[in-house]
């Protein structure tokens, strides 16, 4: 396994190969459980599982794309920028949706933490399930956090918003497309997005400039909330 | 070279993240003062949109693949979470049903008490 230890595109290749696979598999059966990220991360753990090979030795590879996420997250301030127009016409409800939204998540993760006895380590895990993982997976390392764990958390948070985000906006009575918008990007971030880009083009654009308005207040709020228990 | 100098802003603004986090002691991560670094420099009309846009577009493309790694840390992690899945599973869909609520229903109130929004949104 020597070639394989030595290797660093090795862990590259099948990262984006495994990828791919998902993302036809997506295509073809168009159903939001069937997630590329998801299929990718499961193919990948059942390689290493079925082969035996060492988590290390695909992470030497793989670890050249996580380094990627630094710059990628700073590229989020270009669709911000572009969204910001929207942002000032629709303020005033669009900020005090996202806030109410941002506690909210942290008030539900504490009552969760406390009725299931949670530890303290996951209860800061789970802080900031609700907004995108590029942030999620900063702030959750920043916090003490299983930053791994906080990741499946954001993809499967995502995953249900994306799959009840329709009927469910449709049964307690939020019509209004801003809020539509804003209810699925700040609950279930870039897969919820997609979900609210297919609904419209206000849900869309309110939606991604609720991730990044969502992603920065949690930062802020996910702290104190880290500090109530 | 146009790919070249878009990189570089990029990249420096994000070293530049990594700075400011250094010296400033707060939970958050270098990525986000990158990020409202670089929307300080466009709003401020310092960097233009067009001397970043396809190295954005592309980065934000890919985005998902650079997850990966880190979920699949799970396999060394999974002790951490063996015997409580499955409360961990009811509080994601708990709150995720719970926040697009709240958060959907505040917006259409303030959204129709204060008029703003209405005529734009149909």
């Amino acid at each position: 396994m020597s070639l394989f230890n030595e290797s660093v595109f090795f862990g590259v290749s099948i990262t984006l190969f495994t990828y791919f696979l998902g993302v036809w598999v997506k295509n073809k059966l168009k159903l939001a459980i069937f997630n590329p990220l998801l299929i990718s991360i499961i193919l990948i753990i059942l390689f290493l599982a079925g082969t035996g090979m060492e988590y290390s030795v695909y992470s030497t590879g793989a670890n050249l794309i996580s380094y990627m996420i630094t710059p990628a997250t700073v590229c989020l301030a270009l669709p911000m920028y572009d969204q910001m127009e929207a942002l000032k016409k629709n303020a005033a409800g669009v900020i005090c949706g996202i806030i109410s939204g941002c506690i909210t998540s942290g008030v539900c993760v504490l009552a969760c933490t406390l009725v299931f006895h949670f530890n303290h380590q996951i209860y800061l895990t789970l802080l900031p399930k609700s907004i995108t993982t590029a942030i999620g997976i900063g702030l959750s390392e920043e916090m003490g956090g299983i930053t791994t764990v906080t990741v499946l958390s954001i993809i499967i948070t995502g995953i249900m918003g994306n799959m009840i985000a329709e009927g469910f906006l449709k049964l307690i009575r939020v019509t209004d497309p801003v809020a539509k918008g804003i209810a699925i990007g700040t609950s279930a971030h870039v897969m919820g997005t997609a979900k609210a880009m297919e609904l419209g083009e206000t849900e869309g654009a309110m939606s991604s400039l609720s991730i990044a308005v969502a992603g920065v207040m949690t930062v802020v709020v996910a702290p104190l909330f880290a500090m109530l228990w | 070279m146009k790919y070249v100098n878009q990189f570089l802003v990029i990249i420096s603004i994000s070293f530049l993240g990594e700075v400011i986090h250094h010296f400033i002691p707060l939970p958050i991560p270098a990525s986000i003062y990158g990020m409202i670094l670089l929307f300080l420099l466009l709003e401020l009309q310092i960097i233009k949109p067009a001397q970043i846009r396809e190295t954005c577009d592309f980065m934000i493309q890919a985005m998902p693949v650079m997850f990966i790694p880190a979920g699949v840390g799970l396999l060394e992690k999974w002790g951490y979470i063996s015997d409580i899945w499955l409360p961990l599973l009811a509080t994601l869909a708990i709150s995720t049903v719970i926040v697009m609520a709240i958060s959907g229903w505040v917006t259409q109130f303030v959204n129709r008490r204060f008029g703003s929004g209405k005529e734009d949104a149909s």
